[in-house]
């Protein structure tokens, strides 16, 4: 109960209701006493805090009953009347934008999807393969022409591209492409001599497929009159090339036109020369008579723009073949018995060492 | 004519004067002449008109903590104190929400308007502390205590209020209920 009366007359102190007298006496007791002291002090700070809350609340109140006055909607719309219209109309229906949004992202990416051309990066290159026959295999072509005499089979296979003699004894020079996915493989020339091959070398990374010629009747394809450019060939070459596009062989003449293939490939040469489908795997010489490259495929709709494998590339490829894979040395011709003659007589030799694929 | 239209619109001064001595009109002027400008703020920054009216009283609640110190020095407008002070508790809100703004990056800025503000949500707590506290005491003692030391009541009038035939005994209530209410304040 000292409390009690210490807690009220400390009360009426700072409240001033304490005459003169007896505010002197408490004032007194204050200074003489350290416990009341100390008290005294707590107490204020207390009453402090509790004033400070006090006009707190009055404050919040007063404010209220101002903010009730004030037409906050007319206010907001006359602010903002456009974009208030917005929001509103965003949070009504952004659920279904984003909806929409989603449906719109899977059709778009299912149908880049289902027409490939999601993964197939080289929409505008188009690999000069001929599709010869659309007709798909199926167990009946297989057992078809058993009996068969004929040299080679009757179907006239798959697919078709061009390739040419490495070495007289019988390897070939390809691209991947030509020959991927092929179950049997067979090679023509001009004369319409046919031999099987097998592939005794795929470097998809750089297109290039190295065949062999597996055929009993098969002896030497004679010396070759071409060699290998063994460094890269200089812009505005004129270069020439020779292909089946069709069932003949079919000449082409050009110009190296870059030094870098479709979208910066430093593989590829780009070549300024008509190619058509069929025409990959071809070889591409200069004017004495050097490979420097191999015909690989074309920029869609963009003129005179082919591409060509460099011939440093197919080397490469050639060193990297392992011993093992080699039945024969495949020794490459050194001497080039084509820098003298007449496009023509060129030509004419060349010819037999360049061959039609068959793909099956 | 220029006269008239100064008078009818208060200046800066004028209202912190106005605010120093509690006048209820100083606190109407400020709210229906800077209102708008929080509220578009707020709204125009993934906000509604309630939390517009949270943020401005909550600045309104610093300038007048800062008026009535005596430390207030307007070195600015006062537009731009309460702005800088609204932007400041808006993004701190924001982030709290995790939404965010790109449009609330550029305002120019009041410098000592983090101090004051951190002196001002000190103070938020402990107050929302007593509210607590006094909402758990019940009644009668939350309405004497309130009475007493919030409103500044006399005891007299309290013994009227609650029928209470003496004023000794009010005062036993009385601190009894400060007693407890201290208990639970301190303890939280």
């Amino acid at each position: 109960m000292k409390n009690l009366n210490l807690i009220n007359q400390i009360e009426s102190y700072l409240r001033g209701e304490m005459g003169p007298e007896e505010r002197k006496a408490f004032e007194q007791l204050l200074r003489e006493d350290p416990m009341v002291d100390q008290q005294f002090k707590e107490h204020q700070q207390l009453m402090a805090f509790m004033q400070a809350y006090g006009e707190r609340q009055r404050l919040q109140h007063a404010m209220n009953l101002i903010h009730e006055q004030i037409d906050v909607n007319a206010l907001k719309n006359e602010l903002m009347p456009f974009s208030t219209k917005v929001v509103k109309l965003w949070r009504t229906y952004r659920n279904y934008a984003a909806i929409a949004a989603a449906a719109a992202i899977v059709t778009v990416f299912s149908t880049l999807i289902f027409s490939g051309h999601l993964f197939e990066n080289n929409a505008s290159y188009s690999a000069l393969r001929r599709e010869i026959n659309k007709i798909k295999r199926s167990q009946n072509d297989l057992v078809k022409d058993i009996k068969g005499k004929a040299k080679g089979p009757l179907n006239p296979g798959e697919f078709g591209g061009t390739g040419f003699a490495l070495s007289s004894n019988g390897y070939i020079a390809t691209n991947y492409h030509v020959v991927k996915g092929a179950d049997s493989l067979y090679i023509q020339n001009a004369a319409g001599d046919t031999y099987k091959v097998k592939t005794v070398y795929l470097d998809p990374a750089h297109d290039i497929a190295v065949l062999q010629i597996v055929d009993p009747e098969f002896q030497s394809l004679g010396k070759l009159p071409y060699t290998f450019k063994k460094s890269n060939a200089d812009l505005g070459e004129d270069v020439f090339t020779i292909g089946f596009p069709r069932e003949e062989p079919v000449y082409g003449k050009g110009y190296l036109s870059s030094n870098t293939g479709f979208d910066g490939d430093t593989v590829a040469y780009q070549v300024s020369i008509p190619v058509n489908p069929g025409n990959s795997g071809g070889p591409l010489l200069d004017n004495r008579g050097n490979v420097i490259g191999i015909i690989s495929g074309k920029q869609d709709r963009t003129d005179g723009a082919a591409f060509a494998i460099k011939s440093t590339y197919l080397l490469q490829s050639i060193n990297e073949i392992p011993e093992k894979d080699l039945d024969r040395n495949l020794i490459l011709n050194k001497k080039n018995s084509l820098s003298n003659l007449a496009r023509k007589e060129q030509i004419k030799k060349i010819q037999d060492y360049v061959f039609m694929i068959r793909v099956y | 004519m220029k006269d008239k239209i100064n008078s009818s619109i208060p200046g800066d001064k004028e209202i912190i004067l106005g605010i120093r001595n509690g006048t209820k009109q100083s606190l109407e002027l400020i709210y229906q002449a800077h209102f708008p400008m929080i509220l578009q703020m707020v709204i125009s920054n993934n906000g509604d008109e309630e939390e517009a009216k949270d943020i401005f009283q909550e600045s309104i609640i610093v300038l007048y903590n800062k008026v009535k110190a005596g430390d207030f020095e307007l070195n600015s407008k006062l537009k731009t104190y309460i702005y800088a002070i609204c932007r400041r508790l808006w993004l701190k809100r924001l982030n709290q929400q995790s939404k965010f703004t790109n449009q609330l990056g550029i305002a120019e800025d009041v410098e000592d308007s983090a101090a004051d503000l951190e002196e001002y949500e000190h103070q938020h707590r402990q107050f929302q502390l007593m509210q607590t506290a006094l909402s758990q005491l019940g009644e009668p003692c939350k309405t004497i205590i309130e009475e007493f030391y919030l409103h500044n009541k006399s005891m007299q009038d309290i013994c009227e209020q609650f029928g209470y035939t003496n004023a000794d005994n009010a005062k036993t209530q009385k601190y009894k209920c400060l007693q407890r209410l201290k208990k639970l304040f301190f303890k939280a």
